[in-house]
Order: structure tokens, then C-alpha cells, then sequence
């Protein structure tokens, strides 16, 4: 089968695969992507687990389409994430499974996704992932210092399809659109050629 | 209410079956009043005020002595008629009718014929629910699962033709298998959304019945919808067309009744906002296949975290709000502090966690990164940390 190209804005997951965000600002950046999914969303949490997203704090119209599962026991939450990922109408399933994640997991999960035509993003622990992500990023929160601005640092650590990279972006976490901070860096990508 | 039209003979006429049916409920233990007239509205008033018999052709004179509160009108138009002092029910046959329409509305006089016999109003019983289960019998025990299938098959159509007939869908399924040893397994699905698509309900089966011990053989099927639900007929859509946006909807139902059928519809969830301004009940987790979603009002005020959870301790807090404070054994520096919000208890609900009274929220921004939703109880100053912001 054919894959879409790599997207052209670098914060857009690649669509009908599935990736990995962990650190403490995996949360945050779940709910960036949820709100720039359309269609309805799944977020799949295990049952024991306390934090659950209130429903005003989380961005514009990301409420009204979201779905929760709690499953009891991982294999329950395994099974509910290749069955979201493998239904046509979910837009983008979100799942934090609790324990590493083998490599015949991350690969039926890549799988369930093409045949579903889903975006997948698992919630990772640190090094809890699969070597069968598409993606990885490292999502921490950082200190701002203007008072208005919440900056988040979110570094690509893993990327099967182009260069790793990292960006600070400032996301309020009320709408879809955020703000670059942009920094000086080493290029990473071959230049253009020259017209 | 008892039709007794060509019965009275049988008992030795009006009176002594009046008689025998008091004798009988009296024996019973219940104390009743009963009335025998020529109208419903007739026997109605008459049970209500003293029970007796009124002879055929002889309604007026048989409850014309009866309040207008017997003729079964609301309580406005009653007071008004004792108001205008029409008392007795005598007192308003003679009367015009058109003004009484005019100042009463037609439910009026719709009583005062009725229980005259202008009006007719025929006795009749409610008409039976629906039964919504087929069944099946078979010469042959089977015991393949494919031969189970194509027998739920069949009887899923006689189903879902019955339902279609009644606008009716299933939101619980039933299949009961009979073994050969008199033994019964039953398999029950449950449904996100009413429906009577037979191809999409018979997909939901094939987990249970490949479970199912068929023993020496199954040789009857039996399929009940114990739970049913009023259905539009514009909904219904699967293969026969009906736009994207139907197919879409229908995806999506089946895929929440086939999550819901491993790990219980409880589970599978809703945010729902609701009115409240205490953080743990301002919105309900409600299950998504029966509870539509709703739009969330926009909200003014203060921000609130993406994340909440149960009140953890914070220790080593110095100060108002804490320069410095530990939490899940990470030590945190504040940055930025803004606040305090204060929300009151609700009096009126005993909430255990809210025992402690008031509490000041403060959003923090730490200097390690994360933004956090602390509060504190003015009375015991202990801090806890609630919620986690983007």
C-alpha cells in the first residue's frame, strides 16, 4: 500500500499509523492532536488509573467527541485499542496502557490502523514503547517566562519516515493553533537545490 | 371497568351481580364501592359517590344529584362551576351550552356527554405489548457454529421484521439454545443504539456462540429483544444507502456495542458537563450508549487543568502560596502563582471529600516546567494538589 507523504507542517502525525509521546507533557500534547483530528475520539484509560480529563479544561470542541473507555486488565485495553483503531470513523484513538508495550503489539497495532485508515497515539511510560512506532516524542512542559505564554517542549526522538527534531512551541491549550517559538539550530534536513 | 352488556341474566340480574362480585371482593379483604350505569363516564361517578345502579334510560335522573366534581373534570373547571354555583350535575343539563364552552372549554360538556350517552365511549381492553421473540425448532440436533449462525440468521430477520413492523429497535438481544439433555445456554448482546439491522446484530453474536458447549446437539433456538426501544424509521441505514453521515453514526454504534459487549457498557464513556462549580462534579462520566452527547457551554472565569484527579497531599509547603513543596517525592519551585480561587462546598449535598470547607485553588507554574492546580483549606492550611494544566 501506499503512505501519504510526510506532512508538510512538522506537529501533524502521519495518518493510519500509530505513535508513541511520553514524558510529563504526554497529556497535553494527546489533547493538541485530539483537537486537530476531526471525527470522533477515543481515549482509552485503564480503569485503576486517577487522572482523567476534565471536561473544561480541554480544548474547543474536543469534549462533545470524545469517548472514554476504562477497561479492567491490559489485554481488555490492548483488545479495545485494535478494535478503535480498526473501526473507519474514529479520528484519532488515544491510549495509555500501563505496561511495555512488546513488539508483536506495536506491530498488530500498525496493522489494525491501516486497515481501520485511524490515527493511533499511545501514552507511553519512559522506555515503556514498541520499536514499531511510527513516531516518538518526548513531550515536557517548560517554564515560561512571560506570564501569558505555556511553552511546551516537545522533541521528536524517534521517526521511521525523516529526521528527528525538536521544537518549543506555546500552546494555550484551548484551540487547534499554536505558536512556534523558533530557535536557532543546526540543519538537520539537506538544503534545498538551487533554483 | 367491566363491560357487562347480555351478562347480567346469567347472574340473576343487575343487583345480585352487583352483589355477588361485593361478596366476593369483601371475601377478599378489599373494601370497594361499585356502580352499574349505561355510560362509563355514569358508573364512574356513581362508584365515586355511594356506588348503586342506575336503570337503563334513566342516567339523568341516576346521577343528576351528583357533584360536578363526579363528571371526571379538572379541578379549575369544578371550583369555577361551585364558584358560579352550579353544584350538582342537574343543574348543568338545563343550562345553554354554548357559554359554558365559551367559559369552560369543551372538555366540559365532552364529560357531561359522555356520561350522558350522547357521547358514545365504548369499553374496550388496552391492546397487548408487542412480543418480540421468535423461535425455532429443529428435526436434527446441530452442533456447528456455522450452523448456529445461519439458524440466528434466519430467525434475526423474522425479528427485525417484527420490530420494523411495531417501529421498534432492540438495545438487548437474546439467544436461548436448547441442548438435546434439556440443557439451556443463553447468549446475550447488548446494543449501543436501538437497531434491527439483522447482518449488523448477527456479527455481535459470533464472540458468545463460538463460547457456547453445544453438548449432544442443539435443537431449538429461541431469540427474545428483552429491552426495545422506539425507533425513527429515518435511521435506519447499513447497506441500503442513506448517506455518509448515517453510515458514519451506524459505524460507530457498532463499534461502541461491540466494545461494550467485552468490557461492559458501563465503561464505555461520556463527558457530560454538568452544573456545578465544585471541580469533581462539573462533569458526570455518563455511559455513551445511553446518554447522547452534549455541547459543553463556553465557560468564562478562571482556566481549569486538562487532568484531575483524587486530592494527593503536598508536604514541605512554605508560605502563601508555596515558594517550594513536595509532591509524589519531586521537589517543585514556584515560578509564577495565580490565584487563589475560592469554591465553596455545596451545603446541600454531604460530599466526604468537601468535609473540610472552603478551598483556595492556585495555579501554579513551577520553574522544573509543569503547571499545576493546587488548593488549600483556610481552616487546616494543608495543601493538595487536584489537577495538572496543558
Amino acid at each position: 500500500m501506499r503512505f501519504d507523504p510526510a506532512p508538510a507542517d512538522p506537529l501533524t502525525l502521519l495518518r493510519q499509523r500509530v505513535h508513541e509521546a511520553e514524558g510529563r507533557g504526554r497529556r497535553a500534547f494527546a489533547l493538541f492532536q485530539a483537537a486537530r483530528h476531526p471525527g470522533p475520539l477515543v481515549w482509552i484509560i485503564p480503569s485503576h488509573a486517577p487522572e482523567l480529563p476534565m471536561l473544561r479544561g480541554l480544548p474547543q470542541g474536543v469534549g462533545e467527541r470524545l469517548h472514554i473507555l476504562r477497561p479492567v486488565g491490559e489485554t481488555d485495553l490492548l483488545w479495545c485499542v485494535e478494535e478503535a483503531l480498526r473501526a473507519a470513523p474514529v479520528g484519532l484513538v488515544i491510549a495509555e496502557p500501563s505496561s511495555p508495550m512488546s513488539l508483536t503489539v506495536g506491530r498488530r497495532f500498525q496493522l489494525a490502523a491501516e486497515a481501520g485508515r485511524t490515527t493511533g497515539l499511545m501514552l507511553i511510560r519512559q522506555d515503556a514503547g514498541s520499536n514499531a512506532t511510527e513516531t516518538r516524542w518526548l513531550c515536557e512542559p517548560r517554564p515560561a517566562t512571560a506570564a501569558d505564554s505555556t511553552l511546551h517542549h516537545w522533541s521528536l526522538t524517534k521517526n521511521k519516515k525523516g529526521t528527528i527534531n525538536d521544537w518549543i512551541v506555546d500552546w494555550n491549550g484551548a484551540t487547534a493553533a499554536v505558536h512556534m517559538v523558533s530557535q536557532a539550530r543546526q540543519r538537520l534536513e539537506p538544503a534545498a537545490a538551487p533554483r | 371497568m367491566a363491560d357487562i352488556s347480555g351478562v347480567p341474566h346469567l347472574f340473576g340480574g343487575e343487583a345480585d351481580l352487583r352483589d355477588d362480585l361485593q361478596a366476593r371482593l369483601d371475601r377478599a379483604g378489599l373494601a370497594s364501592v361499585s356502580a352499574i350505569a349505561g355510560t362509563r363516564g355514569a358508573a364512574h361517578a356513581l362508584a365515586r359517590h355511594g356506588g348503586g345502579i342506575v336503570p337503563d334510560g334513566r342516567l339523568v335522573d341516576g346521577i343528576g344529584h351528583l357533584p360536578v366534581t363526579a363528571l371526571r373534570v379538572d379541578h379549575d373547571t369544578a371550583e369555577g362551576l361551585s364558584r358560579m354555583g352550579l353544584m350538582r350535575i342537574a343543574d348543568l343539563i338545563p343550562l345553554p351550552r354554548a357559554p359554558l364552552v365559551r367559559r369552560f372549554g369543551s372538555g366540559l360538556m365532552l364529560r357531561l356527554d359522555q356520561a350522558l350517552g350522547a357521547q358514545s365511549e365504548p369499553v374496550g381492553g388496552e391492546p397487548d405489548a408487542p412480543h418480540f421473540g421468535v423461535r425455532m425448532t429443529l428435526p436434527e440436533p446441530i452442533g456447528k457454529q456455522d450452523d448456529v449462525m445461519a439458524g440466528l440468521a434466519r430467525l434475526l430477520d423474522r425479528l427485525c421484521a417484527k420490530l420494523a413492523a411495531t417501529h421498534m429497535g432492540a438495545r438487548r438481544v437474546r439467544l436461548e439454545l436448547r441442548r438435546v439433555d434439556r440443557g439451556t445456554v443463553t447468549v446475550e448482546i447488548g446494543l449501543a443504539r436501538p437497531m434491527r439491522d439483522p447482518l449488523r446484530i448477527a456479527a455481535l453474536f459470533a464472540k458468545g456462540v463460538d463460547e457456547v458447549d453445544s453438548g449432544y446437539g442443539i435443537d431449538a433456538l429461541r431469540l427474545s429483544a428483552p429491552l426495545t426501544e422506539a425507533m425513527a424509521p429515518e435511521q435506519i441505514g447499513g447497506q441500503h444507502g442513506g448517506g455518509a453521515t448515517i453510515r458514519h453514526e451506524d459505524a460507530l454504534a457498532d463499534l461502541l456495542s461491540s466494545l461494550g459487549n467485552r468490557i461492559g457498557f458501563d465503561r464505555v464513556q461520556r463527558l457530560l458537563p454538568a452544573d456545578s462549580l465544585i471541580p469533581e462534579r462539573s462533569f458526570v462520566l455518563a455511559p455513551a450508549a445511553y446518554a447522547p452527547p452534549e455541547t459543553a457551554p463556553s465557560h468564562a472565569g478562571p482556566s481549569r487543568p486538562i487532568t484531575l484527579f483524587p486530592p494527593e497531599p503536598v508536604t514541605a509547603a512554605t508560605g502563601t502560596p508555596p515558594a517550594s513543596f513536595l509532591w509524589r517525592r519531586m521537589r517543585f519551585t514556584t515560578l509564577r502563582a495565580t490565584g487563589p480561587e475560592r469554591i465553596t462546598p455545596e451545603w446541600w449535598f454531604d460530599d466526604p471529600a468537601w468535609r473540610s470547607g472552603l478551598r483556595d485553588y492556585w495555579r501554579i507554574e513551577t520553574q522544573q516546567g509543569p503547571r499545576l492546580w493546587l488548593f488549600t483549606t483556610p481552616q487546616t492550611r494543608d495543601w493538595y494538589m487536584q489537577g495538572e494544566f496543558a
